[in-house]
């Protein structure tokens, strides 16, 4: 199938530099899927989909009550990422990683960077997940944020930014597995002609570090996944990681407090519970702590946490860095704590906060992407070049009556590549979110790669699969 | 293992097992019309006290017409024992453990699933032999998948017992079927018609080959003896409860007090007594009145086994907020929570010809 007539356009192209030249990276993956027939491809694109489909690869829609599974779209182009682009990716997310870990372990103890002026403390207590419970935590080996997703983007020119960090309990990193699974057997040959580094690794990356977190009087630690359940939009993850590590997978209703420790309810009675893999939000962890009307959690958790006879992972009060206004304030961390240059940029961000930046905002509307600091997976934003006047204007009461809850960022003309629409190869926008495992024994390690979901709709900049968003395989190659 | 999960797995078993017997219940009835006389009205009302959905049916319908009865047994979604429940049911409890149990169960389950969807969705299955033979079929192959890719470990043990109470308690309900389509017409016993009946009822059980090379001639007594106390016949309720007994041995293993648990007991009484009971002290009885109360006890080894598993009474429930305990309590009871409905039906009729045993059929 031939890429003759694929268009490029005017945008950054993952696997092209112009109309019918491929990037060196990308050549002989062009060169495969040009001998390909069209059937051929559709056949793959298929088998790919229904393979995804028996495994139950889905994710649900909430607000959706009839067939709330889905599959997650897959594309069959993967995209490719050079190592040496890859190199400086890596070196860059952990560079983020270790300063965003100091940043944790400093607001909820001494708070000196709020004292040495670099972070309003106001900027900090009003993050939706900053958690006052949290204060004087000192969590096993000072690790704060265990497992990171981060999502990265690129401009026009190519140029690699972070978009946001997503520290409280990151998905996707199932697909990224699955995909490359499903990929495996459509391009058998291609793995054998290309060095693609292997994303396998990540389970065992995963296993090793929860398992260093466990109270050393633990002696055959018992490591568990704590679920919300079947309901869960991220469920099937949740199964899957459990099976390839070979942990329990556990709900909140199968643990317990009891005599100071965790415990969970099995056929032979209780049990004691060394390590969490939580994958349950912050607020919901212990309802005698935080949101009360929690079902999910456990009473009485956080307390055998302070304790330290419990290791929890990402340890709560994480997702104050989620927060979008804190986001803004990592290069200035990443100086703080590490006394380096932040190697991948943030986009450029406005406080909605100061006045100035504000009626800046405010005037630019409808070229500005208006994000709410607290939301996440596409929600609560505005993109500007695709807005209605009513929508700017509902936004801009938004901010006037809520300034700190928005932040506001110039509209990024996120990169494309070909992807299999309609029986021909279209370019659509794409986004990158690797996977960070920060473990005490080494340096962090970053998944080769990461989970690329690209905005199935023509034009569309978001890539979330609440929203339409699909996924590829991520190919990071040796050249 | 974790008492929820041991629940799913032994529900999962349950209701794969109980799509596939009433999917039997369905043929048996749909056989024996056929080979009723022209003129003899049809019986549909004793598949559904039969089910114990009597009064669920009758709350919604005035009469039991073929076709209602079909629709409610086969595709509808409000009849809590209708094969697309169950199957809806099974898959869920199946998604909730799919780490427990092995890829291939899961996909089989998903595929029987998405079969059954399938077919709802169509509706052109509903009085056609192939899609029960295909319930039949698929509910065979998950238990084939199952024994084949999952360790014969506390999971599977846990699948074995309840897929094997369910079968002895359906077996008992499908030698029921007869009972009650004899009712109108108990001067028929012996003749042509009746044998033919007891013939298609063997077929639902897949009994017939393996009844002709053990009683070879057809009787009432035969059938009843095979179908109860053959030792061999994998559907049969002392076969059943032998392995349900093996499977609870294993999953109690060899625990610190020597006294047997009280479901080890109550299955342990009750298996002891199909060992040494006789055909000819069942039929004095009356075979009804044994069924009925065979059906009972086994609802009791049922509910011992939730309270020695799954629903542990434990020091930190009690210690912890009251609130806590509540909410461990009612959620671990989930795939318990809709039988009581059930219960207290069956609980209402009973006195009545057609009292049943009351059998959780959440």
């Amino acid at each position: 199938m031939s890429f003759q007539d694929y268009d490029p356009g005017d945008f950054y192209d993952e696997l092209f530099t112009a109309r019918g030249v491929p990037r060196s990276t990308a050549a002989l993956l062009i060169e495969k899927i040009e001998s390909l027939s069209i059937d051929h491809l559709l056949r793959q694109q298929q088998a790919a989909q229904n393979t995804l489909f028996k495994l139950g690869v889905t994710f649900n829609v909430y607000g959706d009550n009839r067939g709330t599974e889905r599959v997650f779209p897959f594309d069959v182009v993967p995209r490719i990422i050079s190592s040496s682009d890859w190199q400086t990716l890596e070196t860059g997310l952990k560079q983020r990683i270790t300063a965003l870990n100091c940043f944790l372990d400093d607001i909820y103890n001494e708070q000196k960077i709020v004292k040495d002026g670099i972070i309003p403390l106001a900027t900090i207590e009003s993050a939706s997940g900053f958690l006052p419970p949290c204060k004087g935590l000192k969590p096993p080996k000072g690790i704060w944020c265990h497992i990171t997703g981060t999502d990265l983007v690129r401009d026009r020119e190519g140029t690699w930014y972070v978009l946001e960090d997503n520290l409280r309990c990151p998905s996707g990193v199932s697909y990224v597995l699955e995909n490359r699974t499903v990929m495996k057997s459509s391009f058998p040959t291609l793995f054998n002609e290309l060095d693609i580094k292997a994303v396998d690794d990540y389970p065992g990356q995963l296993l090793d570090a929860l398992i260093e977190l466990a109270p050393a009087s633990a002696n055959e630690p018992m490591v568990v996944l704590l679920s919300p359940g079947a309901f869960n939009s991220a469920y099937f993850e949740h199964s899957f990681l459990a099976q390839q590590m070979g942990i329990t997978l556990v709900e909140g209703r199968d643990l317990v407090v009891d005599d100071g420790y965790v415990k969970m309810r099995t056929t032979k009675g209780l049990q004691t519970v060394d390590v969490i893999y939580r994958r349950i939000d912050d607020d919901f962890l212990d309802p005698t702590e935080f949101r009360a009307d929690s079902m999910l959690g456990v009473p009485g958790l956080m307390e055998v946490f302070r304790q330290g006879k419990v290791a929890i992972a990402n340890a709560p009060g994480t997702g104050v860095a989620d927060d979008k206004l804190i986001y803004a304030y990592v290069p200035q961390m990443i100086r703080y704590y590490l006394n380096e240059e932040q190697i991948i940029p943030n986009v450029p961000t406005y406080f909605c906060e100061d006045e100035q930046q504000q009626s800046h905002v405010l005037s630019n509307l409808g070229s500005l992407v208006v994000k709410a600091t607290d939301a996440s997976g596409g929600y609560g934003m505005l993109i500007g070049t695709q807005s209605s006047k009513q929508e700017q204007n509902q936004f801009a009461e938004k901010i006037k009556s809520n300034p700190r809850g928005y932040i506001a960022q110039p509209t990024l003309c996120l990169s494309r590549m070909p992807t299999l629409i309609d029986e021909s190869f279209q370019g659509r926008h794409v986004d990158l979110r690797p996977f960070i495992v920060n473990g005490q024994s080494h340096s962090p390690y970053v998944n080769p790669g990461g989970l690329t979901r690209v905005a199935l709709r023509e034009g569309s900049l978001v890539v979330n699969s609440s929203q339409g968003g699909g996924s590829k395989d991520t190919w990071v190659i040796n050249a | 293992m974790l008492s929820r999960v041991a629940d799913s797995i032994y529900w999962l078993n349950r209701y794969i097992e109980r799509a596939e017997n009433v999917a039997r219940f369905v043929e048996v009835n749909l056989n024996l019309l056929m080979d009723n006389p022209v003129g003899v009205a049809q019986q549909w009302e004793p598949l559904i006290a039969v089910t114990g959905d009597r009064d669920v049916f009758f709350q919604r319908y005035d009469r039991a017409t073929a076709e209602r009865v079909l629709d409610f047994l086969t595709f509808d979604q409000k009849s809590p024992n209708s094969i697309l429940s169950c199957v809806r049911a099974a898959r869920e409890n199946a998604r909730s453990v799919r780490e427990t149990i092995s890829s291939e169960m899961w996909e089989q389950v998903n595929a029987f699933y998405l079969q059954v969807e399938e077919a709802a969705q169509a509706k052109d299955s509903r009085d056609s032999y192939a899609f029960y033979s295909e319930v039949k079929m698929a509910s065979h192959r998950f238990a084939g998948v199952m024994d084949a890719t999952l360790s014969w470990n506390e999971s599977w043990q846990f699948g074995q017992l309840g897929r094997m109470l369910e079968r002895a308690d359906k077996t008992a309900r499908i030698l029921d079927v007869k009972y009650f389509l004899l009712l109108p017409s108990a001067q028929e016993v012996g003749t042509p018609i009746d044998n033919l009946q007891w013939i298609a009822l063997l077929k639902s059980a897949s009994a017939y080959e393996m009844y002709r090379k053990t009683e070879q001639i057809i009787s009432p007594a035969g059938v009843a003896k095979f179908l109860i106390l053959d030792a061999q016949f994998p559907r049969s309720i002392k076969f059943c409860l032998k392995w349900a007994e093996d499977a609870l041995r294993q999953i109690a293993g060899v625990s610190a007090s020597s006294s047997p648990l009280s479901s080890q007991r109550a299955l342990g009484r009750l298996r002891a007594e199909l060992e040494y009971i006789t055909l000819d002290e069942i039929f004095q009885g009356g075979l009804h009145q044994f069924l009925d109360d065979f059906q009972l006890r086994l609802n009791t080894v049922g509910d011992c086994i939730y309270a020695d598993f799954i629903a542990l009474p434990t020091e930190a429930t009690e210690k912890t907020a009251g609130k806590a305990s509540n909410r461990v309590a009612s959620k671990a009871a989930t795939n318990k929570a809709a039988s009581k409905t059930t219960n207290k039906t069956t609980k209402e009729v009973a006195g009545s010809p057609i009292a049943l045993g009351a059998q959780r059929q959440s």
